[in-house]
């Protein structure tokens, strides 16, 4: 894989069955995450939903509250039992991302009285076909590290 | 507000090694012309201008006639627009991790 992705860790101080629980059962995840769901996490299922307030805060409040609301589709994608789930989803809700999707993974492992988990968005890739320049197809390579040289270098630039 | 199409065109755009050394290049040198950077990146001129043309497309750069030559500009925005999104998912994430920490944790 590139570094064509978000990826956060996080040491959780609670039981596996409880973070794989809160993860797993979509009504606790959209507790959490600030969605309603409206049917289980099950492979193969697509589950719609939409963004509630709680998702809401800090500085982006004023770009997201337009959102409230907005229905989101989770494509399931793998549901294994306190190890793995995989969903794809609209990376942001909105008309406007309609077309762009990506892979979440969360896993989970076990690490003394609690546990690591590990969150994967990746893929960005959901452009319509007609769009695509097969020659590139499958590589992306280095460039989410490389937008952020390139942007160092244009605030530099506007700097000086 | 730049559409998320965009955004993706740019990702999409940036996903080829060679357009990404061409984006790197100019930002590192400033404008070249289609001939310069073909030498930068060792390829023919027909394949540079290839690179070049899908790059415009995904407006990471621009170009302007000198002449009979073309030369080729870096265009922030896009690059801005799509590290804004980057930045904006991740942060969500940030955030998520938290209210899902308070959420298991006693």
């Amino acid at each position: 894989m590139g570094t064509d992705r978000i990826e956060k860790h996080a040491l959780l101080k609670a039981p596996i069955a409880r973070v794989w629980d809160a993860i797993s059962d979509s009504q606790k995840f959209g507790t959490w995450f600030g969605m309603e769901v409206d049917g289980p996490f099950v492979e193969g299922a697509e589950v719609s939903g939409r963004i509630t307030e709680t998702s809401v805060d800090d500085d982006i409040a004023e770009k997201q509250r337009p959102y409230v609301g907005e229905p989101v589709t989770l494509w399931i994608v793998a549901v294994e039992p306190r190890r793995r789930l995989a969903f794809r989803w609209n990376a942001l809700p909105g008309p406007e991302f309609a077309d762009l999707t990506t892979l979440v993974e969360f896993t989970l492992s076990e690490d003394g009285d609690g546990v690591l988990l590990q969150i994967v968005e990746s893929g960005f890739d959901a452009l319509p076909d007609e769009h695509r320049d097969t020659t590139f197809q499958g590589n992306s390579e280095g460039w989410t590290i490389q937008l952020q040289l390139v942007g160092t270098y244009l605030d530099r630039e506007v700097d000086a | 507000m730049t559409s998320a199409t965009a955004v993706v065109s740019v990702f999409d755009a940036l996903g080829d090694p060679k357009r990404l050394q061409i984006v790197i290049g100019l930002c590192d040198t400033g404008p070249k012309s289609t001939l310069q950077v073909a030498q930068s990146i060792s390829l023919s001129r027909q394949a540079t201008t290839k690179h070049l043309e899908l790059l415009s497309v995904a407006g990471v750069v621009n170009s302007t006639k000198h002449g009979r030559q073309r030369v080729w500009t870096v265009q922030p925005q896009p690059l801005n627009a799509a590290g804004d999104y980057l930045t904006t998912l991740s942060a969500r994430w940030d955030r998520a991790i938290e209210r899902l920490r308070m959420f298991v944790e006693d």
